[in-house]
C-alpha cells in the first residue's frame, strides 16, 4: 500500500531517517520543518498521512492536529517524547490516529502507519472472530480458545475486547473504553477497566507471554496486538 | 579603639585626641568628628577646624535644646575613624542609648574605629575609690569592659602644672560644679588620681599582654589559680562590694563570680528591694562578672555550698552595722564564715552607703496580718474566757492561765507574729480582768501573776517565730520547686522537637504562660528578623519594636522596656544567645503596657532563655550536619556520575561510531547488531540519567492511580523485551490480587529496571520469575532470576547509586543507576525495596513492597454478567 506521507520535524537527521524508512516501504515522502510550512504543504499536497513531531519551533504541535484534520482526509501520527502521556492523550482526543514514542523503531513505526492507513475512513465494527497465534476469540459467542482451553468472557470483558479488536493495532484511550463499555449515568472508575483487562489477560494471554496480546500504553490506554 | 585617659579634667585629652586624629588623617585615614567639646579653647578649636564634623542632632529637652552626637548620621557617613569626646557622657532622654559609651559600642560593632576621651573617676570599678579620697562622686560611669577592648593612652601632666592651668582659667568646669570641684584639684588628690590613671593603663596593657600570650598558647593560667566570689545582697553598698571584687579580680587576673544567697528574707522583699538587687546584678554583668543565685536556708550555708561548687579561693562579704545584741543572739555571719570555710580567704568590707544611694532604706516590713485573724483571735479569747468562767469553780488560777495558752498558740500559728502577740496581750488582759484578784480591775497584786502574763506573751512570740520560719522555708522550697519544675518542664517539651516553627511556638507558649505576658520569638531570615512564633495573634510589632528586636539581635543585649536601650517600647527583647551566636530574639510585653517582667523574675527568664537558645542552636547544628551530609553525598554522587558518564556514555558511543564507520566498507549483520544494541544501551542510560536527575531535583510529580500489577508487568516486559531476549517471563500473580495506588509511570520504570537488571545478570536461557504475594496486609512483587546472585551480606548495597560489585560487571552494560532509581522511585511512592539472594543461592530476588496504605480494596467492575 503506497501513500503520500508528510513528515513534519525540525531535525534534519530525523527527517532523513524517516524518509529512508518510509521510502523503503514504498511510500512517497514530503517534508516540512515547522508548523507554518506543514499547513501549507498539507493544503497543497493533500498527503494521506502526516507524521507530526509535537516539538516544533514556531508553534505547539498539538494545535496543528485539528488544523491538519480540516485539510482533508488525512491520518495523523504523532511523534512524541517518552513521558509525555498527557500530550499523547490530548493528541488522540483532538483526532490523531496514533502515536510513536521517541526513540522509535522503524518497523514499529511502519506497522502503526499501516494500521492507521487501513482504518482510515472505515467505520469501526468489531470482527466476529479475533485470531492471533493459537488464540481464537469468538466475540459473538463470548468464548476464548487457546491451546484447546475454552474460557467464557463476561459481558464487560466482551465489550472491552470487542472495542479493542475493532481497532486492532491502534491505541484506544481509557476514556473511550470506559465510555463504550460502562454505559451508566456516572463515569466508571479506571479501576474497573484494570480488573477487566487483568481477567482478559488470564483468558487470552499465555502465562509466559504476559502483554503479548494486550499492550498497556502507560497513562493512555490499551492496544490489541494483532498478527503482523 | 583608643581611649585618651586623663587623671582629671584639663590635662589636655581632647587636644591630644584631635592631634592624633589629625596625624591619622594626614596618613590618609578617613577621619571625622562625631562630637568634640572645645569649651571655647582657641587651640582646640583650631584643631577641630581641620576635620570634617558630622552635624549633631538637636534634642529638645525641658525647654532647652541639647546637641547630641547623631549616631545614625555617623553610621551613614561610615568613616574609618570617628572622634568622640567625653566617653562617659549621658545622652539626652529620648536618645537611642542612655549613655554615649553605648553609642560608641555600636559604632565599633559597625566596624568604625573610635578615639575617645575619659577621666579616671568615670571608670566603673574605680568610681568609689576616687570618691573615697576626693569626696566627689560622679554619676556618669563607663564599664571597665570598654577599657579592656581599647588601647589606652594616658594624657599626663604633672599636678603642679595642672593647678597652674586651672588658675590661669584654662580648665573648663561646669558653672554649678566649680565650688564642689575646687578642692578636687588639691595637689594630693591630683597625685593620687594620676597614680590611679597610670596604674589602670598599666593594668590594661597587662591584660592585653595576657590575652596575647594566651592566644599564642604560651600557657599562662590565672595567677595562683585564684577565684574570687563576692556575696551580694539587696542592701545599699552592695555595689561597692562588686566594684571591690572587680578590682581584686583585675589585680590578681582571677575570674570572679557574684553570688546572691536567697534566703527566706527574700519573701518579704518589696519592689524597692527587688530593684536594688537587680541593679547590683546588672552592675556585675556590666563589669564582666557572672551572677549566681543560690537558694538556701541561711547565708552561711549557701555561701559554703557555693564556694565548694565554684572552687572559690577568696570571698568578699560586706559587714552590716548590726547591734551587739543581734550578733550575740545570731552569731556573726562573718565569724561563722571564717570558722567554717577553711582555705578561703575571707575579705570583710564595710557595707558603705554611697553618697548617691538612697540614704534611708526601708527595712522589710512584716505582715500585720489580716483583720479576720484579729477577729478570730478575739473570739477565741472570749470563748476561753467564757469556758474558764464556767469552769472556774473547779479550776485554780494557774490552770486558767494554761487555758489562755490555747488561743495564743493558735493565733500565732495561724495568723503570724503580730496577731499572736495581740492574742497574748488580749489574753493577759482578760486573765487579769476576769480572774486575777482583784477581779474586774486591771491591777495585779501578786508578782506570780505578772509571770503568768509574761509567759503568755513569750509563748506568743516564740510560737509565731517558729511557725513563720517553718512557713517561710516551706514557701521558699515551694518557690524553688516551682522554678525547677518550670525549667524541667520547659526542657522536656523542647527536647523532642525538631521543627523550628514548632520549637519557637513551644518556647512562646511556655514563657507566655509562666510570665503571663504576650510573647514572640523572632529569628533571622536573610536580611532581617521575622516573627517565627507568637503567643496569641492579637498584636503585631510596629517598626520601633522591630528596630528594638533587631538591635537586641545585632548587639546580643536586651532592649526595650526595662532595659537601657530603646526603653520607650512596650516590649522587652532578650537575645537568645548560645555560645557566641545569637539564635534569635525573645520579646515580652504586658497587655496593659506595663513592665513585662518583675526584677525577681529575671533569673528564671534567663535560665529559660538559655535553654531556649540551646534548643535553637541544637536545631541549627542538626541542620548544618544534614547540610554537610547532603553535600558529601552530592559530592560522592557527582564523582561517581563523572566516572559513570565517561565510561558508560563513551563505550557505546565509541562502538556505534566505529561500527558506523565500518559500514562504509560494507554491511555485515554483526555491525548492525552492534549499532542497535549499543544505541539501545545509550538510550537506556540517558533515560536513567534523566530519571535520576528528576529524583535529585525533587521534581517527581506523582500521578497516583489504581494500577493492576499484571498490567504493569505486561507493560514493562514489553518495553524490556530487548534486554530479556533469551529469557522467558514466568508470571505468578494470583488472580485475586488487589490493585495498588501508585504512579504507573514510576512503577513502570522500577519494573523496567528490575527486569533489565535480571536480564543482564541471569544465566542465559533461564526464565525470570515475577511473583506477587499478599500477606500481613502487605503486597510484595518480586523479580527472581537464576544466576550468580548478590555478594552475601552486601545485598542492600546494591541499591546505592553507581554501585556495581567488583567482578559482576560482566560486560553486560549496566549503568549503576537502575537499582538506585528503583529505590528512589519506590520510596517516592511510599513503597520499600528489598534485595536478597534466593534461599538456595541460585540467584537474586528483588522485591517491591507495597504497604497496606497503597492497596485498593476490591472493586467489582461487573454490574451484571
Amino acid at each position: 500500500m503506497s501513500a503520500k506521507i508528510l513528515v513534519v520535524d525540525d531535525e534534519q537527521s530525523i527527517r532523513r531517517l524517516l524518509r529512508n524508512t518510509l521510502e523503503r516501504a514504498g511510500h512517497q515522502v514530503i517534508e516540512a520543518i515547522d508548523g507554518r510550512s506543514a499547513l501549507a504543504m498539507a493544503t497543497a499536497e493533500r498527503p494521506n498521512a502526516v507524521l507530526l513531531d509535537l516539538g516544533l519551533p514556531d508553534r505547539d504541535g498539538l494545535e496543528l492536529v485539528p488544523l491538519l484534520k480540516k485539510e482533508g482526509d488525512t491520518v495523523i501520527l504523532v511523534v512524541s517524547a517518552r513521558d509525555a502521556t498527557d500530550q499523547k492523550v490530548a493528541a488522540l482526543d483532538l483526532g490523531a490516529a496514533d502515536y510513536v514514542t521517541k526513540p522509535f523503531d522503524g518497523e514499529e513505526l511502519l506497522a502503526r502507519l499501516r494500521v492507521a492507513l487501513r482504518h482510515r475512513g472505515v467505520s469501526e465494527t468489531a470482527p466476529k472472530i479475533f485470531r492471533k497465534g493459537d488464540l481464537e476469540v469468538d466475540l459473538d459467542q463470548r468464548i476464548a480458545r487457546r491451546g484447546g482451553v475454552e474460557a467464557h468472557l463476561t459481558r464487560k470483558e466482551h465489550d472491552v475486547l470487542a472495542l479493542l479488536a475493532a481497532n486492532v493495532g491502534r491505541v484506544v484511550t481509557h476514556q473511550r473504553i470506559l465510555a463504550a463499555a460502562w454505559t451508566g449515568p456516572e463515569e466508571a472508575p479506571v479501576e474497573y477497566l484494570r480488573i477487566v483487562i487483568r481477567n482478559l489477560r488470564q483468558k487470552i494471554e499465555a502465562p509466559g507471554a504476559v502483554g503479548s496480546v494486550i499492550a498497556n500504553e502507560l497513562g493512555v490506554g490499551y492496544r490489541l496486538l494483532g498478527d503482523h | 579603639m583608643k581611649i585618651f585617659l586623663g587623671a582629671a579634667p584639663g590635662v589636655g585629652k581632647t587636644y591630644e585626641m584631635l592631634t592624633d586624629g589629625a596625624a591619622r588623617a594626614r596618613d590618609g585615614v578617613d577621619v571625622v568628628i562625631g562630637v568634640v567639646e572645645t569649651h571655647g579653647r582657641a587651640e582646640t578649636e583650631a584643631l577641630v577646624r581641620g576635620h570634617e564634623i558630622v552635624a549633631r542632632r538637636a534634642v529638645p529637652y525641658e525647654g532647652r535644646t541639647l546637641h547630641e552626637m547623631d549616631i545614625d548620621a555617623v553610621l551613614e557617613r561610615a568613616p574609618r575613624l570617628v572622634l568622640v569626646d567625653e566617653l562617659a557622657h549621658t545622652n539626652a532622654p529620648g536618645s537611642r542609648h542612655p549613655k554615649r559609651f553605648q553609642d560608641v559600642e555600636e559604632l565599633l560593632d559597625a566596624g568604625i574605629d573610635v578615639y575617645s576621651t575619659l577621666n579616671i573617676q568615670h571608670i566603673e570599678s574605680l568610681n568609689d575609690v576616687v570618691a573615697s579620697f576626693t569626696r566627689v562622686r560622679v554619676r556618669e560611669t563607663v564599664p571597665d569592659s570598654i577599657l579592656e577592648q581599647a588601647e589606652i593612652e594616658v594624657v599626663d601632666i604633672p599636678p603642679d602644672e595642672l593647678i597652674e592651668r586651672l588658675k590661669a582659667g584654662k580648665v573648663y568646669l561646669p558653672q554649678e560644679a566649680t565650688r564642689a570641684l575646687s578642692h578636687f584639684f588639691s595637689k594630693s588628690n591630683l597625685s593620687a588620681l594620676r597614680e590611679l590613671a597610670l596604674r589602670r593603663a598599666a593594668q590594661a596593657v597587662d591584660a592585653q599582654m595576657l590575652d596575647h600570650v594566651r592566644a599564642l598558647g604560651v600557657g599562662g593560667t590565672w595567677a595562683g589559680g585564684e577565684r574570687i566570689v563576692v556575696a551580694i545582697n539587696e542592701l545599699p553598698g552592695a555595689d561597692g562590694l562588686v566594684r571591690a571584687a572587680k578590682r581584686s579580680a583585675d589585680a590578681l587576673h582571677a575570674p570572679w563570680t557574684a553570688v546572691y544567697i536567697e534566703t527566706q528574707r527574700a519573701q518579704s522583699f518589696g519592689e524597692a528591694e527587688h530593684r536594688s538587687l537587680a541593679a547590683v546584678m546588672n552592675l556585675v554583668t556590666r563589669l564582666g562578672g557572672v551572677v549566681a543565685t543560690v537558694p538556701a536556708t541561711s547565708i552561711v550555708d549557701g555561701l559554703k555550698a557555693f564556694l565548694v561548687d565554684a572552687r572559690g579561693t577568696q570571698l568578699i562579704v560586706g559587714k552590716t552595722h548590726r547591734s551587739r545584741l543581734f550578733e550575740l543572739r545570731h552569731g556573726s555571719v562573718v565569724d561563722r564564715l571564717v570558722r567554717e570555710t577553711p582555705g578561703v580567704a575571707v575579705h570583710v568590707l564595710p557595707l558603705e552607703v554611697s553618697a548617691d544611694a538612697p540614704a534611708r532604706f526601708r527595712m522589710p516590713r512584716g505582715p500585720w496580718g489580716s483583720r479576720r485573724g484579729y477577729m478570730w483571735t478575739a473570739l477565741m479569747v472570749a470563748g476561753v474566757t467564757a469556758a474558764a468562767s464556767a469552769l472556774f469553780h473547779i479550776l485554780d488560777l494557774g490552770n486558767v492561765a494554761l487555758l489562755y495558752l490555747l488561743p495564743v498558740m493558735a493565733a500565732a500559728t495561724l495568723f503570724g507574729l503580730r496577731t499572736g502577740l495581740f492574742a497574748g496581750l488580749v489574753s493577759s488582759l482578760a486573765y487579769n480582768f476576769f480572774f486575777l484578784p482583784p477581779t474586774g480591775t486591771l491591777t495585779v497584786n501578786n508578782p506570780e501573776n505578772i509571770i503568768s502574763i509574761l509567759v503568755l506573751l513569750g509563748v506568743a512570740a516564740l510560737t509565731s517565730q517558729l511557725t513563720s520560719r517553718v512557713r517561710a522555708q516551706a514557701d521558699m522550697a515551694a518557690a524553688s520547686a516551682r522554678t525547677n519544675a518550670a525549667l524541667a518542664g520547659f526542657l522536656r517539651r523542647l527536647t523532642p522537637l525538631s521543627d523550628p516553627v514548632e520549637l519557637a511556638r513551644t518556647i512562646c507558649e511556655d514563657i507566655a504562660r509562666l510570665f503571663d505576658t504576650r510573647t514572640v520569638v523572632l529569628v533571622p531570615n536573610g536580611s532581617g528578623l521575622v516573627v517565627q512564633a507568637a503567643s496569641g495573634m492579637d498584636f503585631r510589632l510596629e517598626t520601633m519594636e522591630m528596630a528594638a528586636a533587631q538591635w537586641a539581635y545585632d548587639n546580643a543585649a536586651p532592649t526595650g522596656k526595662g532595659s537601657g536601650t530603646l526603653a520607650a517600647s512596650d516590649w522587652y527583647f532578650q537575645p537568645l544567645r548560645a555560645g557566641d551566636k545569637v539564635q534569635g530574639v525573645l520579646g515580652l510585653s504586658k497587655d496593659d503596657g506595663g513592665d513585662p517582667l518583675r526584677p525577681d523574675q529575671l533569673p528564671l527568664l534567663t535560665s529559660l532563655v538559655d535553654q531556649a537558645a540551646l534548643a535553637l542552636e541544637r536545631l541549627r547544628l542538626e541542620e548544618d550536619m544534614r547540610d554537610v551530609e547532603a553535600v558529601r553525598t552530592r559530592d560522592r554522587l557527582r564523582a561517581a556520575l563523572l566516572s559513570s558518564v565517561s565510561h558508560d556514555l563513551r563505550t557505546p558511543l565509541t562502538a556505534v561510531m566505529a561500527a558506523a564507520a565500518e559500514l562504509h566498507h560494507g554491511t555485515t549483520p554483526e555491525l548492525i547488531a552492534t549499532i542497535e544494541s549499543e544505541a539501545a544501551r545509550l538510550n537506556r542510560f540517558v533515560a536513567n540519567l534523566l530519571d535520576m536527575a528528576r529524583v535529585e531535583a525533587g521534581a517527581l510529580n506523582l500521578k497516583v492511580e489504581a494500577v493492576d500489577l499484571t498490567d504493569a508487568v505486561a507493560g514493562a516486559a514489553h518495553d524490556a523485551r530487548r534486554s530479556l531476549e533469551g529469557h522467558a517471563i514466568e508470571l505468578a500473580v494470583p488472580s485475586a490480587m488487589p490493585l495498588v495506588k501508585v504512579d504507573q509511570q514510576l512503577l513502570h520504570h522500577c519494573l523496567l529496571n528490575l527486569l533489565d537488571n535480571a536480564g543482564r545478570y541471569a544465566d542465559p536461557g533461564t526464565p525470570i520469575l515475577i511473583e506477587a504475594a499478599h500477606s500481613f496486609g502487605m503486597l510484595k512483587l518480586s523479580v527472581i532470576d537464576q544466576g550468580p546472585g548478590l555478594p552475601p551480606g552486601r545485598e542492600a548495597e546494591v541499591f546505592e547509586t553507581f554501585r556495581r560489585f567488583e567482578g559482576s560487571d560482566r560486560a553486560v552494560g549496566g549503568t549503576g543507576l537502575g537499582l538506585a532509581i528503583v529505590k528512589a522511585f519506590s520510596e517516592a511512592m511510599g513503597m520499600t525495596v528489598e534485595a536478597a539472594n534466593r534461599s538456595d543461592g541460585s540467584g537474586a530476588r528483588f522485591s517491591l513492597c507495597f504497604p497496606s496504605a497503597l492497596i485498593v480494596r476490591n472493586n467489582s467492575p461487573e454490574s451484571e454478567y
